[in-house]
């Protein structure tokens, strides 16, 4: 499975994650939401975020749904799920421990 | 995965498996919609649709990557890795078409051995009575007496009391087997039926298919109800399935029956071994049995019966009811219950059937065909061993390109359950065609249907599958054994068998050849003592002539002859087979010896002998005709044998046998002492030697005989000693018969001798299926020896190379060889003489006279077992004589 080398391993799920924690979206506007927030900085290729997302559904932590978008057409919905919050505020705390004692360090450098 | 996943996941999972072409149809739609939305999205931004369209696509990258990433993502489920072993499977079997039809053939004969005997046991001793309901909860019944080891029959008022008091149980029913002569031409044969009472078929939940059971008062009176239930086999033979039969009339022994029904198809009756004809009240008993009427006859002992449990109850618990009525019966009538009691057995060990005869032979079937069952795994095991040596590069090239070992295993075992799968379903399909296997070991008798069937149901299947499972597990497991020491760089740059590595092999597979002859010694020493003990019944003496006494019935009571005819009749038919030319002499006699049908018993009282209070002495008798002890080559030891002139007018007379003198009368002659039969005083006018009366394997007991005259019935057997041969005697009897009377029908006629050999049919049984599957056996451990040896030949060549580059001779490598094949016989025998001492003794009550530790029966068995190494062994010596020392040494 190819990993999105441009991001740290493991943040996408936790992106992802975080996105669909605020609304139910389909794989295209996750892909668009993405790139809005961080200001075109974390570009995913649409190869990297359907196989993530089938993953995260496999294990649990969203649920998929099948209803029509805006233009009458039939998308695939994802929604966060219990196990997902979870998992969401997990990695989240993770991301922050390791955020900070990353910046510290490159701090620490800088001076 | 955590377990909460997992939850999530199998649906998704199941889905997937189930329906994988909706799945890849909704990620297609998924990746399609996305498409369609960058479209829109360009068209949007102002470019052209072609634009538009391209741009998207550069965009999203290659569809039928992601496909199979998102695919990935999903993860394959264990199910989708057996499916892909499965098949996997399959392409290596069909790749070595000769060791995989090899293995499944040994394991379809063992797998079918095992179904074979599972559901023979389910069909003979657990469920033995089709169509009956609730067999789990029935219980045979019978009596016991102080003082005897075997069980008695229950006389009716017993029989009613019980079934009045007994609280635990939902129904007591009693049955009787009897028979009858159903006349056809000048052949008569029997039909084999039951006396019942009259809750019968209410109790065993069986509705007759045309018609209607029995009404509750028809098993109440004397001769008051002649009426019949007839099987469906009688109605489809004798009435070419008539569907107007009920209310027809059908003459049975003295009187014309009323068929008031017709059992359903595949019911054959309660009675172990015998497929019954037809059924009749027990208000019928005098008609079909001898010694008058019994229904109010409480020393009388007559029936046998069986009970149905309520639910839960347990057998103790009823026993133990039973037991109180029984104590009660005893204070209350102690003329004719004094020591006597009541007991249940277990549905298989009912002693008063078959099951009591096939019960010893079948569980020693059960550690048999287990035998085989790891002889023939061995044997597999040791295919798929030489297999793994040939895999072993894919195996290492597997494991290279990152399988786990764990799923190397799972491959293995996949392997091994296609084998043992398709094993157990040619196995199932051997049980089904030998279900009847058992009644054609049987000798046949003319007239009465055998009736053994094996049961293949779900009890049986899953038994199957629990054997399935476990030759599943040793043949996958044996040669994981080899992966387990794979290494993968060793392997992988030299292709040459690393030495270690080999000897190990050859090491797992001696102790696998090591196993089967042990295993295979030990049934050919069961199978030797078996035969060993069949030889001696055969040869013991049953205390008469065998070879030159036939014996035969004449249909005089479907004739319609009443008592006075049937004596002239008698009279008249001995005194011409006396004139004919070859005949020494001829007598009736109501009971052949060794047969099925019952003696005569009576509770009995001795001149000057003190009965111990607590005991009613009860012997069985013979009615006999004169010179019967002339016809049957029985000595007597003193007095006279019968005459014509003991008939019904003269004083009461008896011959007792040597037992019997010498228990009631000790060192004194009996000769003109009293002895009272059935409340009547008679005289003993001789003594004769013991013979065998009910069973060649029986010790000597007390009995005596009565003139048939004074006991007299108009059936019996008629005994002639002769040199003629049997069709010979038997077409001058024919003759003399009609010539006599042109209505008569004569029965089956056979020689005393085949009168022993079917009394001993359950000791041929045994001995037929212990040599088939020790036979079989041999011939997988001979296969199994064959291989080792063939294997370590070839994989020695340079060695035999180079024993002979310095001198050896082709005699040296032979020997070397031979020597090597006979060391792991010898110790396989080792072991199985070892386990087989022991063993043996487990098969017990089946050995007559014979020491389970027989040493010319372990000797034949070594004898064999040697002769079968040594030939298994010749091929490969002979091929290490043909080694070229020159060549090998080359390569």
């Amino acid at each position: 499975m190819s990993k999105p080398s441009d991001l740290v391993q493991g943040t996408l799920d936790m992106l992802v994650l975080k996105i669909l924690a605020l609304e139910p979206l389909n794989g295209w506007a996750i892909g668009l939401r993405l790139k809005q927030i961080s200001s075109d900085v974390l570009a995913v290729s649409d190869g990297s975020l359907y196989p993530a997302l089938h993953k995260l559904e496999q294990r649990g932590w969203i649920t998929a749904e099948w209803k029509s978008s805006e233009k009458n057409r039939r998308a695939k919905f994802y929604s966060l799920t219990r196990l997902g919050r979870k998992q969401l505020e997990k990695e989240t705390s993770n991301w922050n421990r390791v955020s900070a004692a990353i910046s510290g360090i490159v701090k620490l450098n800088e001076a | 995965m955590k377990f909460e996943e997992w939850l999530h996941a199998w649906p998704l999972r199941l889905r997937a498996l189930l329906r994988p072409h909706e799945v890849d149809q909704e990620l297609r739609d998924e990746l399609q919609g996305h498409l369609e939305q960058q479209i829109d999205e360009n068209l949007a931004s102002g470019m052209s649709p072609e634009e538009a369209r391209y741009a998207a696509m550069r965009a999203m990258g290659g569809i039928a990557q992601i496909e199979q990433q998102c695919r990935d993502a999903r993860g394959r489920s264990v199910v989708d890795e057996f499916v892909q072993d499965l098949r996997y499977g399959f392409r290596q079997l069909r790749r070595s078409p000769g060791f995989s039809a090899l293995a499944v053939l040994c394991l379809t004969l063992a797998i079918g051995a095992n179904a074979a005997v599972f559901s023979w046991v389910e069909g003979i001793l657990f469920r033995p009575y089709p169509a009956v309901a609730h067999q789990e909860r029935l219980l045979a019944l019978a009596g016991t007496a102080r003082g005897e080891s075997e069980a008695t029959e229950l006389s009716w008022p017993d029989f009613l009391d019980l079934r009045r008091s007994c609280t635990l149980c939902d129904e007591v029913f009693v049955s009787k087997i009897t028979g009858t002569t159903l006349s056809n031409g000048d052949h008569a044969e029997t039909a084999t039926g039951s006396i019942v009472s009259a809750n019968y078929f209410d109790a065993i939940g069986v509705r007759p298919m045309l018609g209607r059971g029995f009404e509750p008062d028809e098993d109440v009176g004397s001769d008051a109800h002649p009426v019949v239930v007839i099987s469906y086999q009688l109605w489809r033979n004798r009435f070419k399935s008539d569907p107007q039969v009920i209310g027809k009339v059908q003459r049975l022994n003295n009187l014309p029956h009323t068929i008031v029904g017709v059992a359903p198809q595949g019911f054959y009756g309660t009675f172990v071994g015998w497929a019954m004809q037809f059924w009749v009240p027990a208000s019928m008993e005098e008609n079909f049995e001898s010694g008058g009427y019994k229904l109010e006859n409480r020393g009388a002992r007559w029936v046998e019966g069986y009970v149905r449990l309520k639910p839960g109850v347990t057998r103790a618990q009823a026993q133990q009811e039973i037991s109180a009525i029984a104590a009660r019966l005893e204070s209350s009538y102690p003329g004719t219950n004094r020591g006597r009691g009541i007991r249940l057995w277990r549905l298989w060990e009912t002693p008063f059937n078959d099951a009591s005869d096939l019960l010893p032979i079948l569980k020693i079937m059960l550690a048999v065909v287990l035998f085989v069952l790891l002889i023939a795994c061995a044997n597999v095991g040791n295919l798929l061993l030489v297999r793994s040596f040939a895999r072993r590069h894919e195996m290492t090239v597997r494991l290279a390109i990152g399988a786990t070992r764990g799923r190397l295993l799972q491959q293995l075992v996949t392997e091994g359950l296609i084998l043992s799968g398709i094993g157990t379903a040619g196995g199932l399909l051997v049980a089904y065609l030998c279900r009847h296997a058992l009644v054609l070991m049987e000798p046949a008798r003319s007239g009465a249907t055998m009736y053994l069937p094996g049961e293949i149901d779900w009890r049986v299947l899953t038994m199957s599958a629990a054997i399935c499972l476990l030759v599943t597990l040793i043949v996958g497991l044996i040669p994981a054994f080899q992966t387990r020491k794979l290494d993968l760089s060793g392997t992988l740059k030299a292709d040459s068998p690393a030495l270690a590595g080999a000897r190990e092999k050859t090491w797992l597979r001696s102790g696998l050849v090591v196993v089967q002859v042990c295993l295979s010694f030990i049934l050919l020493a069961g199978a030797a003592l078996l035969l060993k003990s069949l030889q001696t019944i055969r040869n013991t003496s049953p205390g008469f002539l065998t070879t030159s006494v036939v014996q035969t019935r004449v249909s005089l009571v479907a004739a319609g002859y009443d008592v006075p005819r049937a004596r002239a009749f008698q009279d008249e038919l001995i005194d011409r087979l006396k004139a004919l030319p070859g005949v020494e002499s001829a007598a009736f006699a109501r009971v052949t010896p060794l047969d099925y049908i019952a003696y005569s018993s009576t509770p009995i009282a001795v001149d000057g002998y003190d009965t111990p209070t607590d005991e009613q002495p009860t012997v069985e008798y013979n009615q006999v005709g004169p010179d019967y002890f002339a016809t049957l080559g029985i000595p007597l030891l003193s007095g006279r044998e019968f005459t014509r002139a003991d008939d019904e007018n003269a004083p009461l007379v008896v011959i007792v046998n040597r037992t019997m003198a010498e228990r009631y009368w000790g060192d004194q002659d009996p000769i003109g002492r009293r002895l009272q039969v059935k409340g009547r005083w008679a005289r003993v006018v001789g003594v004769a030697a013991d013979s065998k009366y009910e069973s060649m394997r029986e010790s000597s007991r007390p009995f005596f005989y009565v003139p048939l005259r004074q006991d007299f019935t108009r059936q019996p057997v008629l005994n002639i000693r002769t040199n003629r041969s049997l069709d010979n005697i038997s077409a001058a009897l024919l003759r003399q018969l009609h010539e006599l009377d042109a209505n008569l029908a004569l029965y089956e006629m056979i020689t005393l001798q085949e009168q022993v050999n079917r009394s001993t049919s359950p000791q041929l049984v045994a001995v037929t299926l212990v040599s088939i599957l020790g036979g079989m056996a041999l011939l997988l451990a001979s296969v199994g020896l064959y291989g080792v040896m063939s294997y370590a030949v070839a994989q020695s060549t340079r060695e035999l190379g180079l024993r002979m580059a310095l001198g050896a001779n082709a005699a040296n490598l032979f020997q070397l060889v031979v020597s090597r094949g006979l060391r792991l016989t010898t110790i396989g025998v080792l072991l199985g003489t070892v386990a087989g001492l022991a063993l043996t003794r487990l098969m017990g009550t089946l050995l007559y006279h014979v020491s389970p530790h027989d040493p010319l029966a372990f000797g034949l068995a070594l004898a064999v077992m040697t002769v079968i190494a040594m030939a298994a062994c010749l091929l490969p010596a002979w091929r290490a004589t043909r080694t070229h020392p020159a060549e090998v040494l080359r390569d």
